[in-house]
């Protein structure tokens, strides 16, 4: 029997919300610094890292969002029978650098769902295509990733 | 600048660095990306509550660790197109990771250059493996 019922499969191709996010110079340079950069245009926030968009893209919650554990709950994902969550890949393509002042629109559309068998039992890979743009519709940077469900 | 992408071997290893996470450093990254998991700077909840040997290192961090090491290596020379990494297995606040890299593939048409990244624990396994693609300028 499939673990991925009709109602799951109905989430394929659903996005969430755009989230609107600012770039600024502050934010690059908290991040370069606590990430260790080396290079001048990153610590002094001229031009973000690659991985700062991963940041920027967490939500910001009310505090009584956040579970004991201090996770917020922001789970875009349709119910399956496994419920332990894990970090797949991620594949990012950079069409230009980030830089302050850049206003982003940043959407993610529930890609595809797969089941697989692993060595220690039944699995669910859920893969999420995220896209970057700014206001004129340039897009900026777009991601595939995967979470795994077991 | 062209003669950088021409000397550029495929086998040629980049330079390695080693990162040793302090619980300072930790607090602000996760503070950086707004992350309050506790696992990550709460050592009595992480070892007695979600059963980890110590406070745990972030996935993305190692992410971020290994995408320096080819942008390190390119400089101005050229731009990042693609990134990819996995985080394969945990590590914990204490441990050193050192970030490896080699070329593993050059398109003289295109300018771009395929690299093979990791993250390497101290007994010398790859926690993290991963990849970028860079593309040089003309």
């Amino acid at each position: 029997m499939s673990l991925v019922s009709n109602e799951a499969r109905t989430w394929i191709g659903r996005s969430q919300p755009p989230i609107h996010i600012e770039v600024t110079r502050r934010d690059i340079q908290k991040y370069s610094v606590a990430t260790e950069q080396r290079q001048r245009k990153f610590l002094d926030g001229d031009e973000a890292p690659p991985m700062f968009l991963f940041g920027l893209l967490r939500p910001v919650l009310p505090l009584d969002n956040l579970g004991r554990d201090g996770i917020a709950q922001d789970e875009f994902l349709p119910d399956f029978p496994l419920k332990r969550i894990m970090a797949g890949g991620t594949e990012m393509t950079y069409h230009r650098p980030l830089c302050p002042g850049d206003k982003l629109i940043a959407t993610k559309v529930l890609a595809d769902i797969q089941e697989k068998n692993g060595s220690s039992g039944p699995l669910i890979f859920v893969s999420y295509d995220l896209t970057v743009e700014t206001e004129n519709g340039e897009v900026v940077v777009e991601e595939r990733s995967t979470r795994i469900i077991r | 600048m062209s003669n950088r992408f021409n000397a550029i071997v495929v086998g040629e290893t980049l330079p390695e660095r080693a990162f040793t996470a302090s619980n300072v450093s930790l607090f602000l990254y996760n503070a950086a990306i707004w992350n309050a998991h506790r696992i990550h700077y709460d050592a009595p909840y992480t070892t007695e509550v979600e059963k980890h040997p110590a406070v745990v290192i972030d996935g993305p961090l190692q992410g971020d660790w290994m995408s320096q090491s080819v942008l390190n290596w390119l400089g101005d020379d050229g731009v990042l197109v693609k990134f990819q990494y996995t985080n394969r297995r945990a590590s914990y606040l204490g441990e050193t990771l050192r970030t490896i890299a080699r070329v593993t593939a050059k398109d003289d048409n295109a300018k771009t250059v395929t690299v093979e990244l990791g993250v390497q624990n101290e007994a010398g396994d790859v926690i993290a493996p991963g990849s970028a693609l860079v593309r040089f300028s003309s």
